[in-house]
């Protein structure tokens, strides 16, 4: 019987009501009494040096109120980069400045080099226009292909970095030698080499921000489009505008999705903050979807060679890869981490590999930064692992399952040391094959591959079977592996005098249901109904601390500082029990919101507790003080390991080209379910982008630089009919070992498993129906591209 | 700048407007009608969907001077008389049809539209009519199956809940 309330009920979302009426306040939804407008003028070649700005046209316009270029911020700091990484000679990477606004040269088509402020948006906008005309920007070559890029010395995004090269890494550069003699011994080899293509993220809300400034305190507000306000406010305050972080207040009201593109500090936060102060005024700026494609942070963009050395009979002895990783023209926050410390750990998968090596180049070229986009990193790996099995079991005639299942972990090897530096705590990666298998009626596809035929079409079933490191993440680990952060989370439960509950969370809700889920939690253990609980974030100034949400972090690690908080509730709870009960502390014991002395009726519920700790008229105040809140920082031990199986079928036009997926089955281990609605809805949504990577989304540049993919008339989002009803299932569950609530997170899963099983199923499809010559295609796998293979 | 009147939500209404402001500025800026919500600047993601004199269009294809005088209703004029959510409202809620929630306004104006045509549409019709709406969240899983449970047809048999 599922249950209705509490952990594991499948709760409607409280957030709905506000979405559903047209009362969500998104950044842009807010207006502001005396608000002026900024917009930014971008540059629209991708390489280029700024000879002259003339910004007196542009001042004389109707309602313009400042004009901003480079020059206003070389002496503010850069945005940095999250995490140091060091090259495997040991030097650090070459890192840099990521400035407000372009100054001396433009490095991207999209890259602001100035911003107008007005009166209105259109005069703003106007406005910009005119200084664009006026701007003398010589145009330089651009470099865009990454190989060319490393390759030619003389042709620089940043003058100071001659090959283009940010760090040339090694994983684990003491297993080299050791994977080159296995792959050298191996009686067979599969070599693939794959572009794991550029995606924009394109969260539905564009970014938007909006700065004030009081003037009588000297504090400043920034309301922005962000995944984490804190960290934006550290990178704003502290490294950027040189703010002490208590005269700064982020606010991240409703988020419309992130996915990675809202969790960076990009220029126009700092841009609205400067301009707020010098007006004296809230200064706004909103993108326009054109922006969005031109300036945030796109994801993936690796090219790479992977090597499988194996036995003729498929098990796998040795992985070694050599990837290029785009990161753009500059670093965005976290953009070093996401193709090595997010890339190469993963690279032995569920898989027991005794050798694995993994080489990352990452390569500055003139197009917008690459970083985090979900999956992050965890879906380019997965993507080469499972492509490369399928090969592999394609050149030796290994049956795809067969072969998973040789090389696939048993629960018994857990805890498992990976070749490449994680300890996988726990799983079952048996079971969730199983069912994908049973689910996805595995043995009713030759059959249903019968009835395609009939009609001219070719079936064809992919096969996934993947593993991500979430939670993120253990600090005394990423500190370890240069990241300039920790990564805990806070989180402090305020009992109100008449016993309901406010939690102020770190983690950020922008589509996650976190207002939902979190009271379920709340509720679950201090016996309460959900509806008396309310979850703030989002707000600086409210909330302790937190790092924000991605990385399916949110529950397993500010899920777990609540847990712990309310720990320290129920702790202090026993203590006024004791009190009010006269009894001794070691004596009270607490379940269904009751506080009982143990083998005796006396008992006091929760509220009770609560009135008491908020009118204390006879406490011992030496021993117990007043009011019941209290604040936990939780920081994991472990990264936590979700992991599953999924399988794709498709059909595909042998005339045309065309893909059509008929079925896709996701099979997950996420250990505990909190919410299995909210569960389900977040693979939806996963395996939907991993679609949309696998058949239709490619991010474009011309030779010259120029995005020819900056809009949603040339840029294939998925719609409602490129995809089917998904199968999910979540019931193969092994429990976190090392976090209080046994949760391992699902919000990555769904994009990071998704495109391996589509690419391979449209494999599966041309070689069962004869198209043998066609041994791997590219992502997006368009009509075009597959007819092209076919015929080619 | 000239003033534009129309009915939205059954209340006259006016506001300020130069040649080019579109009806989803109008909405927007003009009258704080911010449910409506702008995800794209090409007319693609339908984020900006309301109903004009009874059909769904995006309201920034529309300019407000043309439409002086329209019936229009927004997301904000969806629920019922009582302040309770209207049928496809609650169908999107109980089926989990949205998450982030910013295409939400546009999908449930272009799916009371859709039903509205089409009151016992197929699931291929659904994912037809709604095609002009861009999720990013949800892989529309959700949101077909409420439009579909909104329609009154029985979704228990679709996968995963």
């Amino acid at each position: 019987m599922p249950k209705d309330t509490g952990i594991g009920a499948s709760s409607k979302r409280r957030e709905d009501i506000r979405f559903l009426t047209g009362k969500g306040l998104y950044t842009d939804d807010l207006a502001l009494h005396a608000q002026a407008h900024a917009v930014m003028v971008r540059s629209n070649v991708a390489h280029g040096k700024i000879v002259s700005i003339d910004t007196a046209a542009t001042e004389a316009m109707p309602g313009v109120l400042a004009v901003f270029t480079g020059e206003d911020f070389v002496a503010v700091g850069g945005n940095p980069a999250g995490w140091l990484i060091k090259s495997r000679d040991g030097t650090p990477m070459r890192e840099p400045k990521r400035p407000v606004l372009a100054h001396g040269k433009v490095r991207h088509v999209g890259d602001a080099y100035a911003a107008v402020v007005a009166e209105t948006y259109q005069q703003a906008r106007d406005a910009a226009q005119q200084l664009a005309d006026d701007t003398v920007i010589e145009e330089l070559p651009a470099v865009v292909d990454m190989k060319a890029a490393v390759a030619n010395a003389d042709n620089r995004v940043h003058d100071e970095i001659p090959d283009n090269v940010c760090f040339d890494w090694g994983w684990i550069e003491d297993n080299r030698a050791a994977v080159d003699a296995a792959m050298k011994a191996a009686p067979h080899v599969v070599t693939l080499e794959l572009t794991n293509n550029r995606l924009v993220p394109n969260a539905m809300e564009p970014r938007a921000s909006i700065g004030e400034y009081n003037t009588g305190t000297g504090d400043y507000k920034l309301t922005t489009t962000s995944q984490n306000p804190h960290l934006t406010r550290l990178l704003v305050a502290a490294f950027v505008m040189g703010i002490p972080e208590n005269k700064l207040t982020v606010v991240a009201p409703d988020v419309g999705g992130g996915f990675g593109s809202k969790i960076y500090h990009y220029g126009e936060e700092a841009l609205v903050l400067a301009a707020a102060k010098k007006l004296g005024r809230p200064v706004r700026w909103t993108a326009e979807r054109t922006e969005s494609f031109l300036s945030d942070a796109h994801g993936r963009d690796h090219v790479t060679k992977i090597e499988l050395g194996c036995t003729k009979d498929g098990e796998i002895l040795a992985i070694r890869t050599e990837t290029h990783a785009n990161v753009g023209a500059y670093l965005s926050n976290f953009s070093t981490a996401t193709p090595t410390f997010l890339h190469g750990t993963l690279m032995s998968g569920p898989y027991k590999v005794p050798h694995v090596y993994v080489n990352v180049k990452a390569v500055f070229t003139n197009t917008a930064p690459v970083d985090a986009y979900r999956g992050a990193g965890r879906p380019e790996a997965t993507y080469s692992l499972e492509r490369v099995i399928d090969m592999m079991c394609r050149e030796l005639n290994l049956d795809p399952f067969e072969v998973r299942r040789k090389n696939l972990l048993t629960p018994d090897q857990f805890p498992y040391q990976s070749p490449v530096g994680l300890m996988y705590d726990t799983g079952n990666y048996q079971a969730t094959l199983d069912k994908a298998c049973d689910l996805g009626d595995v043995a009713g596809f030759e059959a249903r591959r019968a009835e395609s035929a009939k009609k001219g079409k070719l079936r064809g079933m992919g096969l996934s079977t993947w593993i991500e490191a979430c939670g993120i993440a253990p600090s005394h680990l990423v500190g370890i592996l240069g990241s300039r952060v920790g990564l805990y989370d806070a989180a402090t439960v305020r009992v109100n005098a008449t016993g309901n509950i406010s939690v102020m969370v770190g983690a950020h809700s922008h589509g996650q249901g976190h207002e939902t889920v979190f009271p379920q939690i709340v509720a679950d253990k201090l016996g309460i109904p959900e509806s008396s609980v309310e979850i703030v974030h989002g707000d600086t100034s409210k909330i302790p601390f937190g790092m924000g949400s991605y990385g399916s972090r949110s529950l397993a690690v500010c899920g777990s500082a609540m847990d712990r908080a309310m720990d320290k509730i129920i702790a202090k709870g026993k203590k006024i029990a004791a009190h009010m009960l006269e009894a001794a502390e070691g004596d009270i014991t607490f379940a269904d919101g009751k506080f009982s002395v143990a083998g005796t009726d006396k008992a006091k519920t929760f509220g009770e507790i609560a009135f008491s700790a908020y009118v204390p008229h006879n406490y011992p105040l030496e021993t117990l003080e007043p009011g019941l809140e209290e604040t936990a920082f939780y920081d994991p031990a472990n990264f936590t390991y979700p992991a599953g199986a999924y399988i794709c079928e498709v059909e595909v036009d042998p005339d045309t080209g065309k893909v059509d997926i008929c079925s896709f089955t996701a099979a997950d281990d996420f250990g505990n379910v909190m919410n299995p609605m909210i569960v389900e809805g977040q693979v939806h949504g996963g395996v939907g982008q991993g679609i949309g990577q696998a058949l239709l989304e490619n991010t474009s540049y011309d030779e010259t630089g120029q995005l020819l993919t900056g809009s949603f008339m040339d840029y294939a989002m998925p719609r409602a009919d490129d995809v089917p009803f998904y199968t999910v299932d979540h019931s193969c569950s092994t429990p976190c070992t090392h976090n209080p609530l046994g949760v391992k997170g699902c919000g990555e899963a769904g994009a990071i498993g998704s495109p391996p099983a589509v690419v391979n199923a449209v494999i599966d499809a041309l070689h069962r129906g004869g198209i043998t010559h066609v041994k791997h295609i590219d992502m997006p796998v368009s009509p075009g591209r597959v007819w092209q293979a076919i015929n080619g | 700048m000239t003033k534009v009147t129309m009915t939205v939500n059954g209340k006259s209404v006016s506001a300020e407007t130069e040649g080019r402001t579109l009806l989803s500025s109008y909405l927007r800026e003009g009258l704080g009608l911010t449910g409506t919500h702008i995800g794209c600047d090409t007319s693609q993601c339908g984020a900006c969907v309301v109903h004009l004199n009874g059909r769904a269009v995006k309201s920034c294809t529309v300019f407000a001077q043309d439409v002086a005088g329209a019936e229009v209703r927004t997301i904000e004029g969806m629920a019922n008389a009582d302040g309770s959510l209207g049928v496809v409202q609650q169908a999107f809620q109980d089926h989990h049809g949205l998450q982030c929630g910013f295409c939400t306004p546009g999908m449930v104006m272009a799916s009371a539209a859709l039903l509205a045509e089409n009151p016992k549409p197929t699931e291929a019709e659904v994912r037809h009519g709604l095609e002009g709406n861009i999720c990013r969240c949800t892989g529309y899983h959700n949101i077909v199956k409420a439009v579909l449970a909104a329609s009154g047809q029985d979704v228990a048999a679709v996968a995963a809940e």
